[in-house]
């Protein structure tokens, strides 16, 4: 009886659909592609390589970059 | 589904990835700054190796708005990277409810992006480090993680092909065992790097090194559940729960004819 009584309370878990890889991709390589250059910003820049010439990107994000685990200089 | 759905869950990892920067900030600016002074003064009574010709940025502006530039752009990068990452994995990767599969991946992510290329190439105080080896050390540093980040995928991919004859389980093990051994063989054929200057207190360098750990695992941690939080709502938009919905019905019931 109990058991009647307790069934209509569980309730299978809503699991997500798939998003279709075609959808996604193009939201990926756009998004991917900046995201990564943020990074190689915060990351790298002015280090082992330099877009932009001097040190002014490299001693600004220099805190952060030892904290969060780049090699700095 | 649709192209909509992968935009509004890009924007709620990126305001994720924000708000876990923020997290960082904080546990960056309280428990790792102290051992960056130490460091920076380390390197000033041993002034040889580089020297800084012109102070461009004060001490005081690196360790607080460039501390957080650098945390911040950070966390919405890597929680835009998550975002995507998250679109592809949605009921393609086990069966997770939303804020599991979000927690999940962040606890992977922390793995396979930090973790297992910290063990090999550890985060590093100033003064620690020889500026000459900047090139190779960047190089080996992204290569790492680059790897890691593929093997993470491969053994993915395994435990996914695996998971029919074995059972998620089993698979799963297989899968992260396999991971290890990959990793393991990378560890031990990538060259070393020990560039610790003699004379650097050791106490410093491993207490800066378990302050780089606290703040990926908050990060990872606060945009795994906020992220989890945000994608549930967007993904199973069902704010009234069972009371709610009586409470609400009882209210609405009066104004009916």
């Amino acid at each position: 009886m109990a058991q009647h009584i307790a069934q209509p309370t569980v309730t299978a878990p809503e699991l997500p659909a798939k998003l279709p890889i075609g959808v996604i991709a193009p939201w990926a390589v756009l998004f991917g592609v900046l995201m990564l250059i943020l990074l190689y910003f915060v990351g790298a820049e002015q280090g082992a390589t330099s877009v932009m010439s001097g040190e002014g990107v490299h001693e600004w994000v220099h805190d952060s970059r030892h904290l969060l685990g780049f090699p700095c200089h | 589904m649709n192209s909509a759905t992968v935009r509004n869950l890009l924007v709620r990892g990126m305001l994720a990835g924000l708000t876990a920067g923020v997290l960082a900030l904080v546990v960056a600016y309280f428990l790792g700054e102290p051992y960056v002074d130490k460091a920076i003064g380390f390197e000033e009574t041993h002034a040889s190796a580089h020297e800084h010709e012109v102070e461009l940025v004060s001490r005081s502006l690196q360790s607080t708005a460039g501390l957080a530039t650098g945390v911040l752009i950070y966390g919405i990068a890597f929680g835009g990277i998550a975002a995507l990452a998250y679109c592809f994995l949605l009921g393609r990767v086990g069966r997770f409810a939303p804020r599991a599969a979000a927690l999940l991946l962040s606890a992977c992510a922390l793995a396979a992006v930090y973790v297992v290329p910290f063990l090999k190439y550890p985060a590093n105080p100033p003064a620690v480090g020889n500026p000459d080896t900047i090139g190779k050390r960047t190089t080996l540093y992204f290569l790492m993680i680059v790897l890691s980040v593929l093997l993470a995928v491969a053994a993915t991919l395994l435990g996914k092909r695996l998971a029919p004859k074995l059972g998620a389980w089993y698979a799963t093990v297989t899968a992260v065992v396999a991971f290890a051994l990959a990793i393991g063989l990378a560890f031990a054929f990538l060259p070393a790097v020990n560039e610790v200057p003699s004379g650097f207190p050791a106490t410093v360098l491993w207490r800066f090194r378990l302050s780089a750990l606290a703040i990926q695992a908050t990060l990872w941690g606060g945009f795994g559940l906020v992220f989890g939080e945000l994608a549930e709502r967007l993904l199973n938009p069902r704010p009234l729960s069972a009371a709610a919905a009586v409470a609400t019905s009882a209210v609405a019931a009066p104004s009916r004819p």
